[in-house]
């Protein structure tokens, strides 16, 4: 039987109505020529033929696929129900549109930053080679967004690997588009010459890089551009290759373009340029890492050979890590620092999904995002159950009268069924779509100025299948029991009770208060959670972390192109402060090597009166004014002044936790201590003048640490980059022109980059925020949803109750009882709700203790709290039925049903 | 009505005898449902009864496999009628039932009179 003849079969039956009709005419015919009266003719025909309705439908039944006609008529039953319930309808479909559309979004983003393979060819083939093992710390320079190898180590790594087919080095790097005034960056990647062959990405334009590109001392080097580049800053013109362009100040050719889906190995970001690596000292200068063996900056990724096992490979990286490790070694290193470095072992891993500092920051924030929007689900699943419940007790004597005619319990379970399918896939459609919206508003969310995101949200198979899978789960969920339910009742006990309803049956009202109690309980874990993180990210907010917040304009320099001879630098920097420190609402500026919270850093292990200590103490390099600058309380002795210069006797100011830790908390004014420096470099004493307050260093969640603070023009090597940091009270416009035009009367090829403290505080804190902002709003919703489920519930069941509580009243009850009544039967699903769900709420939390600050998972405050509140919503959810019940006139109660 | 020793057999037709003798009556001619009822029952000296109800269905799956086609007539007493046809198919499956009934009778034959030998 062929689908045409399925969806023609009206058609059909149509033609053999006819042929029946004709076959009955002339059996008619015939017996009415023998003389038969016609009326007598005509019952003998039918007698003869049987029920032409039943040979059609035997028919018909031949013509269609029986299931696909069962279920297409009872979808075009369920939504005459739903159009008939708008309402209920509309309720329905959005709680499940929300459910649905919240956990597709964390999905999509879960699915695009954890979970896809890199759109490269053949990615399972990719590996990740680096230090299997960094037991004891390595020490050095760090620099870009995966500093996992040194340039000694990786061309080791490259001449004597075996087991990978092509292997590539990159790095992260931002070219400044500009050549003075404020910065433009491009994010942009250097990468050795097997870049692209190893990824087997081809060009959509021009030609990629290759090994002829990467060789040591490109003077002109080649660069590859992304398609989005492509289109941004050349409009996708062909004519771009060839083109020259301008990074950090040096030329390079424009060789080609790469396709629109390729966006690097780091996932959550993409590039806009990708130069050879040979060309980092042109951007870097004298801060060049390729030839130290103690700047770690760079990643490498290997294609497995195909008759090679991961296994294999890290085998015989393990073989070669001894000689490489010995061959790298850097000459100053300490002999601890020597012994941790030798014992290191190269090891492979799988890259096929590629590198992520997303997905490292938060892959586990995104997954108790999935649960919290999983349990919001479950809650508004919970909450449709029980409104299916009550239309199914509505409907309780259709069921019994379909039954009791013929109907079958399985034919009614799936009818019914098809209506929650039905609200279930448009739900699910709706929220599919909401979910494009709301991982968009995610994704934004996680972007700051410093840190642009790119996160590939196209829809993959996996999300279609999600969403499919939630939504043939809740429907199944919230359809499945109720169904049943409705179909349990024997047809003549249904009629009965029906007629005249004195209760419902315990059992059916066990069921409606159990799913009352699990909405209870998953809310309250859910309110308790947000709490928790909203108290975490308040706390975080308001503590004290040493420094004024609002009013700090961070202004960074960068002095390469400005031929400014190392030995100037500080003085360069000295007038730029003075000049910035003298403009209009100007209160105080100061140079600061290290800006708090920034990510930089800089530590090391030093020497107090010839006693080694290894643990790390942080270091900064300021100028005189910072700690007025930066709100920070000298506590004893004085701030730099400009006597602290030159090679004069280098001095230091420490902060309290400083004096605590390598003192005793006796005075150290006047006391010097050295930088564990590595053999062959100096290490003078630092004689200590000053002591602040104790100040958050690159992290406002860490607990108070040491920090040494030096002299700024005490410093014998100032670098090309460096930061003033103004106190302010003027527009943030007015002063970044003023800052720039007065930075340009210094040297106008200097490039200047700005930043607002409190940006810099609050994108530090965008973990913290997302789960505040994101676990607020579901524990809300899951709270409505709640209170809804229990209003529902309550008003239900005095309505079923009407009877009883009209006889109650009748008998001499007074209305005070009556409310008193409903009101306990509610306080106590309420309390066995609260009650599991703290229990539940405090096993759920300390999975999340990481993500907290300054609380326990078990903060009795937030749980109490989180309780209270719950209980005093539901207490009015439950007060409105209440109260109406106790306003039933007994004899119309009575009169009724 | 059936003749007198001759009890019609109804209802109790082996499955797919009926698909059998609609083909050996559209063999002789196109013609309507009502005529091959009554060409069955006639040429059986009335021990077939064919039941009405189950004829057309079973026109319909025959039609449906393409062993005849229908169209469209006029019948001998002026009614439109839906006639059917054997088609080539259907030529070609009636000659392989019909062995197959030979055989199946022989067979059974075999069984029901082991003592006799088997006259053919």
């Amino acid at each position: 039987m062929g689908l045409t003849r399925f969806f023609r079969r009206s058609r059909w039956d149509d033609e053999r109505r006819r042929e029946l009709e004709a076959h009955l005419a002339i059996e008619i015919d015939e017996h009415v020529a023998r003389g038969v009266p016609l009326d007598e003719a005509r019952h003998a025909a039918y007698r003869k033929l049987g029920n032409p309705t039943l040979i059609r439908e035997e028919i018909y039944h031949m013509n269609t696929i029986a299931f696909l006609d069962a279920a297409w008529r009872d979808l075009r039953y369920g939504a005459r129900l739903l159009r008939l319930n708008p309402g209920f309808a509309t309720v329905a479909i959005l709680s499940l549109a929300l459910g649905v559309g919240a956990n597709t979004a964390i999905f999509q983003l879960l699915d695009a930053v954890r979970i896809r393979t890199l759109p490269v060819s053949n990615p399972e083939a990719l590996m990740e080679v680096r230090i299997a093992d960094t037991k004891g710390g390595r020490t050095g320079d760090f620099s870009g967004r995966r500093p996992s190898l040194t340039n000694p180590l990786w061309e080791q790594l490259r001449d004597h690997q075996q087991g990978f087919s092509n292997l590539f080095a990159w790095s992260g790097a931002q070219f400044n588009l500009t050549s003075g005034g404020e910065a433009r960056y491009a994010n942009g990647l250097w990468v050795s010459g097997d870049f692209f062959d190893t990824l087997r990405v081809p060009a959509v334009a021009g030609r990629v890089l290759t090994a002829a590109d990467d060789r040591r001392g490109c003077a002109a080097p080649g660069a590859v551009i992304s398609y989005g580049f492509w289109q941004r800053e050349f409009a996708g013109n062909p004519a771009a290759v060839g083109q020259s362009l301008t990074l950090d100040g040096h030329p390079y050719d424009i060789v080609g373009v790469t396709p629109a889906s390729f966006f690097g190995v780091e996932v959550g970001r993409t590039f806009d340029v990708a130069v050879p690596l040979c060309a980092e000292p042109l951007s870097r200068g004298e801060r060049s890492g390729l030839d130290k063996p103690d700047v770690w900056f760079l990643a490498a990724i290997g294609r497995l050979k195909p008759d090679w096992t991961e296994a294999r490979a890290n085998a015989q990286l393990a073989s070669v890590s001894g000689p490489i490790f010995q061959q790298t070694l850097p000459p100053h290193y300490r002999a601890e620092d020597a012994k941790h470095y030798l014992n290191f072992k190269l090891g492979a891993f799988p890259a096929g999904t590629g590198v992520s500092a997303l997905r490292r920051n938060y892959e586990s924030p995104l997954w108790m995002l999935l649960a919290t929007t999983g349990l919001v689900l479950i809650i508004a699943c919970a909450n449709l159950a029980n409104l299916m419940l009550a239309r199914a007790t509505a409907r309780e004597r259709e069921v019994a009268i379909r039954l009791a005619i013929g109907a079958s319990r399985w034919r009614l379970v799936r009818q019914l069924l098809a209506e929650s399918l039905l609200i279930a896939l448009i739900g699910a459609a709706a929220g599919a779509v909401l979910a494009q919206w709301l991982s968009r508003f995610l994704v934004d969310f996680l972007a700051t100025d410093g840190n642009r995101l790119f996160v590939d949200l196209s829809l993959d198979w996996r999300v279609f299948a999600f969403t499919l899978a939630l939504a043939v789960a809740t429907c199944f969920v919230f359809g499945l029991i109720p169904a049943v339910r409705a179909t349990a009742a024997s047809p003549g006990a249904a009629m009965k009770a029906g007629s005249r309803g004195v209760s419902d049956s315990r059992e059916r009202f066990g069921l409606r208060r159990a799913l009352v109690v699990l909405q209870v309980a998953l809310s309250l874990v859910l309110v308790v959670g947000a709490l928790l993180f909203v108290r975490s990210l308040r706390n975080l907010m308001t503590l004290d972390a040493g420094f004024r917040q609002d009013g700090l304009l961070i202004v960074g320099l960068d002095l390469r192109r400005a031929a400014i001879p190392p030995e100037r630098r500080n003085a360069v920097n000295q007038e730029i402060t003075e000049r910035l420190r003298g403009l209009p609402g100007v209160a105080e500026a100061s140079q600061a090597f290290v800006v708090p919270v920034s990510g930089s850093g800089w530590n090391n292990n030093i020497v107090v009166d010839g006693k080694k200590y290894s643990d790390n103490v942080n270091f900064n390099r300021v100028s005189p004014g910072y700690f007025r600058t930066m709100g920070t309380a000298i506590l004893a002795g004085r701030d730099f002044d400009t006597h602290d210069a030159g090679s004069g006797g280098k001095v230091a100011i420490v902060n309290q936790a400083f004096v605590d830790k390598f003192f005793a908390g006796a005075n150290p004014i006047g006391r010097t201590f050295q930088i564990d420096e590595g053999p062959g470099v100096p290490a003078p004493p630092y004689e200590i003048v000053g002591i602040v307050k104790d100040t958050k260093y690159s992290d406002l969640r860490e607990p108070f640490g040491p920090i040494g603070f030096f002299a700024a023009a005490q410093e014998d090597k100032p670098d090309a980059f460096g930061q003033v940091v103004i106190h302010t009270r003027a527009p943030l416009a007015t002063i970044t022109s003023e800052v720039t035009s007065a930075v340009a009367q210094t040297n106008s090829s200097i490039v200047l980059q700005f930043q607002t403290m409190e940006t810099q505080v609050r994108d530090s804190l965008l973990r913290e925020r997302l789960m505040a902002t994101l676990s607020g709003f579901f524990g809300a919703l899951a709270a409505l949803i709640a209170t809804l489920g229990l209003y529902g519930v309550m008003s239900y069941m005095v309505a079923r109750r009407r009877n009883e509580i009209g006889i109650r009243i009748a008998l001499g009850a007074g209305r005070a009882d009556v409310v008193r009544m409903i009101m306990r039967e509610a306080a106590m699903l309420l309390g066995v709700g609260l009650l599991a769900g703290t229990g539940l709420a405090v096993a759920a939390a300390r999975t999340a203790a990481t993500l907290l600050f300054g609380l326990q998972p078990w903060d009795p405050s937030t749980l109490m709290f989180s309780a209270a509140t719950l209980a005093i919503i539901a207490a009015l959810a439950s007060y409105l039925p209440a109260v109406r019940a106790s306003r039933l006139e007994p004899t119309i109660a009575l009169r009724d049903e | 009505m059936p003749k007198r020793g001759n009890q019609p057999i109804q209802g109790e037709l082996l499955q797919g005898t009926l698909d059998l003798l609609i083909l050996k009556t559209l063999a002789i001619g196109p013609a309507h449902g009502h005529t091959i009822a009554h060409a069955i029952e006639q040429r059986s000296d009335e021990v077939l009864q064919v039941e009405h109800g189950s004829l057309y269905p079973a026109l319909h799956r025959i039609e449906d496999r393409g062993w005849i086609s229908s169209f469209w007539g006029t019948s001998e007493n002026n009614r439109r009628a839906r006639y059917y046809r054997l088609t080539p198919a259907g030529r070609r499956q009636l000659t392989a039932q019909t062995d197959r009934w030979d055989e199946l009778v022989r067979a059974i034959n075999r069984v029901l009179r082991p003592a006799e030998p088997t006259s053919d």
